[in-house]
């Protein structure tokens, strides 16, 4: 049993870290969240350094490295909310590359791998999907349906209204789509693909965790009443004690579904459901926290603890809420239980 | 990261089972209360011992096995899984003899040892006075000097299994002038003599799993002084660091299997289908799998950077918060079994409410993640 990363996994997550601090300063984030822009030039760095394709095979053009390593891009990306189309592009990679036909792969993976074309993944009810982050710069969009089974799209093929979301560090759209839009994902089973997307996402919300606690902690340090720092009194410290609790369970499950979908796919399905119900709750507890804890000045424009709220709230609902995965969790423990119960 | 056990750790897992399986405790006593059920666990560390099965994390040189870690954390588990009893001598085999081995003389180290391992002598912890709980070094147990022996008067509570004990890990103090934690002295205190009587001390549950210790001039060796006088709250640091080691990982599987149990009787009666249960059951599903990964984080952390992370004290807070609402849930799944005096449930959501006092208050908890992990800084205590 061992929780900690390689060697070179700790120079990815570093460099990443570094990266950002410099090139997607709060400042930065906030110019392009008032223009309700992303950022060209950051994403292009991206790109060159290989970032979309880290966990695409070779063969298409990636770096063929796994999922643990694409999570720690994510976290990273979370931390910093660089306004970029990262996340859309890798979850519709990941469905595409797990569950498509060679010919889907071949057609979309280099583009996707490579940054020139950027993808999005949403999950549709009756042909239409909301709030679909990345859409309006996608040149592929996946759809999955309530049952799992997923169509490819090219852009033109969607009907596509983009939708300014309470988080506008990214952008989004409607997507509707008829039933003979596109093509089916591979033979249009079941995706598999799904569960290292909710690894993906849940990622983002452990980075966003994380930073909402760091930005706290700072803050009531320095804050004083009274004539103490606020964070010596204990209805503040056990908040932070519960911040960091909350978010060292997301952290935790996100880590072990990471490695099973490289090393145990069998386990995938519940320990993504279970990643993507802890972080969610996780994300927004922790950064609502943020807020209540810089008291009024978390409520203002002007402090940054708000685009983490924001962004949280978009992550949380990504591919179903806390609820969601709870109820297909009670579904698979309802399973166990009937399959032991006639073995 | 590789979240699976290597060859190794299989092979032990593996060889401990078969013992597991090959070796049942005999039944639970139906009566004779208390003591016959002391007795039987008693006999049960005896035949953990005999195979070389009672202390695997001790080293090789004290009649353990020199187990790893991450061993030692299976070893727990297993034996959480088997639901066998846990040893009579839990606390000289967890607390008192992995202390001496830090802080004891040789002497001291041959002297002790082998009888805790074989339960020859069972060991008791007297650190928690009624008026020195979470601020432990506040205790007031005094010991004075009188010649090549120290005379102790004071009280202690909580303490378990001090009518079946030869031995006290009692921390005392030995120097009123200088501050709280420098005039502690840790001795090991003879319970076999008049001046220390023992009164059980009955729970909410209405067993007595602790006593309370009234000492009055009691006589301890100079000897019996471990790790030298004023060096107290040190030793006792050690003692308590190993509290919260090693018995994680049975206490995480109990709450495991509890959990599976509630599961099945939901399964049974058509809750699981109901979505306001089935929510609740998956939440809890979801916290029992984080407990599990932090406590074997945490552990890796300890392997790999040699010392602990934030995990510790997250898991203990996790773990005790969950046993309460799993045992409160039960009751609602269970139905009125569950609050009918004598039956298991009732007694797993009663002896539950204990779980976020004992080994360190939930508030303690967060004090010192919030001190030491967040570095917040501290409140100063009132005059």
């Amino acid at each position: 049993m061992d929780f900690g990363l390689s060697d070179d996994q700790r120079e990815i997550q570093r460099t990443a870290r570094e990266l950002l601090a410099e090139r997607a300063k709060p400042e930065r984030v906030r110019e392009h969240a008032e223009a309700g822009t992303s950022d060209a030039t950051l994403w292009r760095e991206l790109c060159e350094l290989g970032w979309p394709g880290i966990a695409i095979s070779e063969q298409h053009g990636g770096q063929g490295l796994g999922q643990i390593e694409l999570s720690m891009l994510c976290e990273e990306l979370g931390r910093s909310l660089a306004p970029v189309p990262f996340l859309g592009s890798v979850m519709a990679a990941t469905v595409i590359e797990q569950d498509g036909s060679p010919e889907q792969r071949e057609r979309w993976l280099p583009g996707l791998a490579s940054g020139e074309t950027a993808g999005a993944l949403g999950s549709a009810v009756e042909g239409t999907a909301e709030l679909v982050i990345g859409a309006p710069e996608a040149a592929v969009i996946v759809l999955v349906d309530e049952e799992g089974s997923g169509r490819v799209l090219a852009a033109d093929e969607a009907e596509l209204t983009p939708v300014a979301s309470v988080d506008p560090t990214r952008s989004s759209a409607r997507v509707s789509a008829g039933e003979d839009a596109g093509e089916p994902l591979g033979d249009g089973g079941a995706c598999a693909g799904l569960g290292r997307a909710l690894v993906s996402v849940s990622s983002e919300l452990v980075g966003v965790c994380d930073r909402a606690l760091a930005m706290t902690v700072d803050y009531v340090k320095e804050r004083k009443q009274f004539g103490v720092p606020v964070g010596a009194y204990q209805a503040v410290s056990h908040r932070c004690a519960q911040m960091l609790l909350e978010t060292e369970q997301a952290r935790a499950t996100t880590a072990f579904a990471a490695w099973a979908a490289d090393a145990d796919p069998d386990s995938l399905a519940e320990a993504a459901a279970m990643a993507k119900a802890c972080a969610s709750s996780a994300g927004r507890e922790v950064t609502a926290s943020a807020i209540q804890a810089h008291g009024g000045i978390g409520f203002t424009w002007e402090a940054d603890v708000h685009w983490l709220y924001k962004r949280a709230q978009i992550d949380a609902a990504l591919l179903g809420g806390a609820t969601r995965h709870r109820r297909r969790l009670a579904g698979i423990l309802a399973d166990r239980i009937g399959a032991s119960a006639t073995a | 990261m590789d979240l699976t056990f290597s060859p190794e750790e299989i092979a032990f897992r593996d060889e401990l089972r078969g013992w597991l399986a090959a070796n049942q405790p005999d039944p639970e006593p139906a009566e004779g209360g208390e003591d016959a059920h002391y007795a039987w666990r008693r006999d049960w560390q005896r035949r953990l011992y005999d195979a070389g099965w009672a202390a695997p994390a001790w080293p090789t040189e004290y009649g353990g096995r020199g187990a790893s870690l991450t061993e030692s954390a299976i070893y727990y588990e297993e034996i959480g899984r088997s639901r066998t009893p846990l040893a009579a001598n839990t606390l000289g085999l967890l607390l008192g003899g992995p202390t001496l081995m830090v802080w004891g003389t040789d002497q001291q180290k041959e002297r002790y040892l082998p009888p805790i391992l074989s339960a020859e002598e069972i060991w008791c912890q007297g650190f928690s006075e009624p008026e020195a709980g979470s601020d432990l070094a506040s205790l007031k147990t005094k010991a004075v000097k009188d010649g090549e022996e120290w005379v102790v008067t004071g009280q202690k509570v909580w303490t378990s299994g001090a009518q079946y004990s030869k031995w006290c890990m009692l921390v005392a103090r030995t120097d009123g002038a200088v501050p709280k934690h420098k005039g502690l002295t840790y001795f090991l205190m003879d319970m076999e003599q008049d001046a220390v009587q023992v009164r059980p001390l009955r729970q909410i549950t209405g067993e007595s799993e602790f006593n309370e210790l009234f000492i009055e001039e009691a006589r301890i060796p100079g000897a019996n002084v471990i790790g030298g006088v004023g060096n107290g709250w040190k030793v006792a640091l050690t003692t308590l660091m190993n509290e919260r080691a090693g018995l994680g990982f049975a206490l995480q599987i109990r709450l495991r299997q509890l959990l599976d149990d509630v599961i099945s009787i939901a399964a049974e009666r058509g809750l699981l289908d109901d979505a306001l249960y089935a929510d609740q059951l998956a939440e809890l599903h979801t916290r029992c799998e984080s407990i599990r990964l932090l406590a074997w984080k945490g552990l890796t952390d300890v392997e790999r950077y040699g010392q602990p992370g934030p995990e510790g004290s997250l898991v203990k807070w996790l773990w005790s918060d969950t046993n309460q609402r799993l045992t409160q849930l039960a009751v609602d799944i269970v139905g009125p079994e569950a609050l009918t005096a004598g039956t298991s449930w009732s007694y797993e959501f009663l002896r539950a409410r204990g779980n976020t006092i004992e080994g360190g208050t939930t508030e303690v908890l967060k004090n010192i993640i919030a001190e030491r992990v967040l570095g917040l800084p501290r409140l100063k205590a009132a005059a």
